[in-house]
């Protein structure tokens, strides 16, 4: 197959757009919520300097609610830079589970406002594979888009990691009515470009309500 | 209303303190519970929350509460970004807000 870079360039730029866009949208809720409790501080303050006393434990209660928001824009930004850090290296040896964890935690706001929860199976070892980070990542990305619109009622999707004889696969599984499909194409040439450039198999088994990204082996790399 | 509930019952009690009587919800279910039992003069909505977008539940809030005046707040990263994502961009605020903001925004739309 021919690929077209410039289509799969536009393609990667739009999912590093759309992670940044949710991200910046994460960090704005926490730093709300940061806000409303700095105000109520100096709320409480002023009726302090009137005469009105300040109960200490509100102040506690008032504290460890920012220290978990300082929390959660730490984990929001670890996660942001780890993605960022994904376009390093055109290929890289990684683990294929955290590479999932990763998409999953920077999909989790996307999942949630469509009532979707995504988890990971539980892997026994680490999965290693050499791939494009970046490209495989836009990838699982875009499976999920499309998975979210076929997970049926159940409004859970599972993704397993799995060595294969030969290299890796990725299995995005608990598709109830993906044999039903979405009005929208799947998978469309964003897709197929992406499996190009990364040597992949994209699949979709509607009897078993799964989605496979089947990682071909690189030339000179092991799977391990 | 708000599905980040640090917020929206922070926020609510503030504007409590500032004498405006604020209820809240983080969810659309209670939002529409409190609509029905009460007679409010505007409502507050986050643009985004899970399963319901504001400006539905605006749409679903009007069919309740008659002549309900409407702010809307987001997490939307600017304005602009806003903007671009909305047709209905008309009372909003961009989070983080600052409370004497949403105060001079509630008073504009309610007309005072």
């Amino acid at each position: 197959m021919a690929l077209n870079r410039d289509s799969t360039d536009t393609v990667g730029i739009r999912f590093f757009g759309k992670v940044t866009a949710s991200v910046t949208h994460e960090i704005k809720n926490a730093l709300a919520v940061i806000n409303e409790n700095a105000g109520l501080l100096e709320d409480l303050t002023v009726m302090s300097d009137r005469g009105v006393p300040i109960d200490p434990e509100r102040l506690k209660v008032m504290a460890k609610k920012i220290l978990t928001q300082v929390q959660r824009v730490d984990g929001i930004v670890k996660n942001m830079n780890g993605f960022a850090h994904s376009v390093d290296e055109d290929e890289k040896c990684i683990d294929l589970a955290e590479l999932l964890n990763l998409v999953i935690r920077l999909a989790g706001r996307h999942a949630a406002m469509r009532g979707v929860s995504l988890e990971m199976a539980p892997v026994d070892g680490a999965v290693m594979v050499t791939t494009v980070p970046f490209a495989l990542e836009n990838l699982v990305w875009l499976c999920l888009e499309y998975a979210m619109g076929v997970c049926g009622n159940g409004k859970r999707i599972c993704l397993i990691p799995e060595k294969t004889t030969t290299g890796a696969r990725i299995r995005i599984t608990r598709l109830e009515s993906l044999s039903a499909g979405t009005a929208d194409p799947f998978p469309t040439e964003r897709e197929t470009s992406l499996s190009g450039v990364i040597g992949a198999d994209l699949a979709l088994d509607a009897v078993a309500g799964e989605i496979t990204v089947t990682l071909l082996p690189k030339p000179g790399a092991a799977a391990g | 209303m708000d599905d980040e509930i640090e917020f929206v019952s922070t926020l609510a009690e503030r504007l409590s303190l500032r004498g405006i009587e604020a209820d809240w919800a983080n969810s659309a279910e209670k939002a529409f519970e409190y609509a029905e039992k009460n007679n409010y003069d505007l409502a507050v909505l986050d643009v985004k929350m899970p399963r319901i977008g504001g400006i539905e539940l605006k749409q679903s809030l009007e069919k309740i509460c008659e002549g309900l005046r409407f702010i809307y707040l987001t997490g939307h990263g600017s304005e602009a970004d806003y903007r671009a994502g909305s047709a209905e961009a008309v009372h909003y605020l961009v989070k983080p807000v600052h409370i004497d903001a949403l105060i001079e925004k509630m008073k504009e739309t309610l007309g005072q």
